[in-house]
């Protein structure tokens, strides 16, 4: 029992920074620009931006619990996107009733979502049947993802939507904005399988002890396997955020939003070798990301400035989460990965 | 079996990666003899200086057991740098001194990633993604975002120097410019590094295992320290000559290409958990990957497929391997 408490005590520390962090920076935004950071119109235009990265860090975040990394999301979120997008262009027609349109949505939305499952089925199988270590599985995958959507559309943009698929990243219900509510459910969701699931649980152990998830009779490549397949249709569903913001699809939209996830699962205090991540992390480390950057943006610092920051902020935040870490590990028995 | 070849000739990466050039080669002689030329070889060779000398140094670093994904941001800092620098002080500076100005500068940046990794102990690949957006963004802000087409004279007689140039019979120009012995030193000098030195052995020992490494009495910090001095090193060093043979000073370029350099040097056999790669590898690597992004369009691929082309021989060329040890590993029970 004293046990559990000192682990609590030990994985409350990373989230507790983080939430020091973001409330620091919001705090520190708030004071350099008063009003306009605290607007109401700069609030809902953050809720905007950040669920579409965010969501990729959320895919992110589980295969990087089993001590793997998705460098595919990306191209599936693209691929996804164009497949939906071309879809939809074949269809689209002003003259079509709302109801039928809405259809089409959905028809076009599930096939996005399908496209992702596939993705991660591969991604999975490349993982657990090949052996390939997951950093080379997910590059390669993702070349191929993209090389799929490039070789579908020509590398040109597709575009001319129905209306209706503004829903998905423009619209608002009740004031919030949809965006942000599907962040939110995707984060819930991915807290409630981590924290509440057996499969939650047979993630975080095989990604802290591989070995002893075998020998615990843990189905590993199933585990896998179903690992990269949320991970795809949370890249989907980014796309399809994506898509809607930017009333296109192409094959090389958000190319800088791979390293931001990375940096934000990592800022999150997910532990890249595995073992440990919560999604409660993820979300502070995004919305501090979010503040920085919009608050940057009204203080008019440039966006290269803006990447300077991200960087220095990640590896401060390793420093610090580290050392903590090297304390406790020398307590028990110094193994170093 | 001649004594010289590996014993494990057939089973081995570079011997695949090596198959699948001859029959690119084969395949797109056939359909165009015109590609099997000098002229397409000294285009090719040219095209792969720069990525040549990326990858030995992510090699490097994949032997002692890493990742570095910060080097391209390293390198086109250090030519901006230095390009910028040697306008500003001494616009008739000879060319050795701004590519050791970049050198210096590359592995400056190199010892500050080897600082976090080897004395603070932190993960090789977030610390570089880190300073990837570190450097790029310090760059960007502080030292310019322009381009600079206006390069010092001697940068430009630099990428003039030939080894070798003709013209063939059917009238096609080829070169062989001076950088290509950059590339060859680049080669010779890990070469000797990693074979001929205890430091070259050591990282060997450091990626096969760290802590058996530490054991027998390697001081295992600072060769970190030094595998990622010498990637910024070399890193610099590409730089420059991609600035030169450029003719322009873009602060935008390369970033980008990173992963595109591990594919190659992964394809070309080293593998990710260290302890295992090779220069001969690595070029084979680079060569597919140079031939895969400029003349696919030969045997037939359109260029829209160049990617997943390239996506398709990552996964063949670690997927082979990975299965085979899966399968060998199963039966060994």
């Amino acid at each position: 029992m004293s046990q559990t408490a000192s682990m609590k005590r030990i994985t409350a520390a990373p989230e507790f920074r983080l939430l020091v962090i973001a409330v620091f920076v919001f705090g520190l935004m708030a004071v350099l620009s008063p009003d306009r950071f605290v607007s109401s119109q700069n609030l809902t235009s953050m809720a905007f931006q950040f669920p579409e990265f965010a969501i990729l860090a959320l895919a992110m975040t589980i295969a990087m619990t089993t001590g793997g990394i998705d460098l595919s999301v990306v191209g599936v979120a693209n691929l996804s996107a164009v497949v939906a997008a071309i879809i939809l262009i074949q269809v689209a027609d002003p003259a079509m009733p709302a109801v039928q349109s809405a259809l089409w949505l959905a028809v076009a939305i599930a096939a996005a979502l399908c496209i992702g499952a596939l993705a991660g089925l591969v991604n999975g199988t490349l993982v657990a049947f090949f052996g390939l270590p997951p950093i080379l599985a997910t590059l390669g995958s993702g070349l191929v993802f993209t090389g799929f959507a490039i070789a579908m559309t020509g590398g040109s943009a597709v575009m001319g939507f129905p209306s209706n698929v503004a829903v998905i990243g423009n619209a608002t219900v009740l004031g919030v904005p949809v965006p942000l509510i599907l962040f939110a459910t995707l984060a819930l969701i991915l807290h409630l399988i981590l924290t509440r699931t057996a499969f939650g649980l047979r993630v975080t152990i095989y990604g802290a002890n591989p070995l002893a998830a075998l020998y615990a009779a843990i189905d590993i490549n199933r585990l896998l396997l179903k690992v990269y397949v949320i991970a795809g249709v949370f890249s989907s569903v980014a796309g399809l955020i994506i898509m809607s913001r930017a009333n296109s699809a192409k094959a090389d939209y958000g190319s800088s939003y791979l390293l931001l996830a990375v940096l934000i699962a990592v800022l999150g205090g997910v532990n890249p070798y595995g073992g440990y991540g919560r999604v409660i992390g993820v979300v502070l480390a995004v919305l501090s990301m979010q503040f920085l950057s919009s608050g940057l943006n009204m203080l008019q610092v440039s966006n290269f400035a803006r990447e300077l920051i991200w960087g220095v902020l990640l590896i401060v935040v390793m420093v610090i989460n580290t050392n903590a870490v090297t304390i406790l590990r020398g307590r028990f028995a110094g193994s170093a990965k | 079996m001649n004594g010289w070849l590996p014993k494990d000739l057939w089973t081995r990466n570079e011997t695949l990666v090596a198959g699948v050039i001859v029959m690119f080669c084969v395949i797109a002689t056939l359909s165009d003899p015109r590609f099997f030329t000098i002229t397409t070889v000294s285009d090719l060779l040219r095209a792969s200086i720069v990525i040549g000398i990326l990858a030995v140094g992510a090699m490097l670093v994949l032997v002692s057991g890493g990742i570095d994904v910060s080097f391209t941001a390293i390198a086109v800092f250090a030519m901006y740098s230095s390009t910028v620098l040697a306008l500003a002080i001494w616009p008739a500076m000879p060319w050795p001194l701004i590519f050791v100005i970049s050198i210096l500068f590359g592995a400056g940046l190199g010892a500050i990633n080897g600082f976090f990794i080897a004395f603070l102990g932190l993960p090789t690949l977030i610390v570089t993604l880190g300073t990837l957006s570190v450097y790029r963004g310090f760059l960007l802000t502080f030292i310019g975002s322009q381009r600079i087409s206006d390069l010092p004279p001697a940068m430009r007689d630099f990428s003039r120097g030939v080894l070798a140039r003709g013209t063939t019979e059917a009238g096609n120009f080829y070169s062989i410019p001076w950088s290509a012995l950059a590339l060859l030193f680049a080669v010779a000098l890990t070469w000797f590094l990693l074979k001929k030195t205890i430091l070259g052995r050591s990282i060997f020992a450091i990626g096969g295992s760290l802590e058996s490494a530490r054991r027998i009495g390697i001081n295992v910090r600072w060769t970190q320290f030094f595998v990622y001095v010498y990637v910024g090193a070399l890193a610099g060093l590409a730089g420059i000559i991609h600035g030169s043979v450029g003719r322009m000073a873009d602060p935008f370029s390369l970033v980008g290409l990173e992963l595109s350099v591990i594919a190659a040097v992964v394809l070309g056999g080293a593998r990710l958990i260290g302890g295992y790669g090779t220069l001969t590898g690595t070029l084979l690597g680079v060569a597919l990957i140079v031939i895969v992004q400029n003349s696919l369009i030969v045997i037939g691929i359109p260029t829209t497929w160049q990617s997943v082309t390239i996506g398709l021989l990552i996964l063949l060329g670690t997927g082979v391997p990975a299965y085979r040890a899966k399968r060998a590993a199963a039966r060994a029970g």
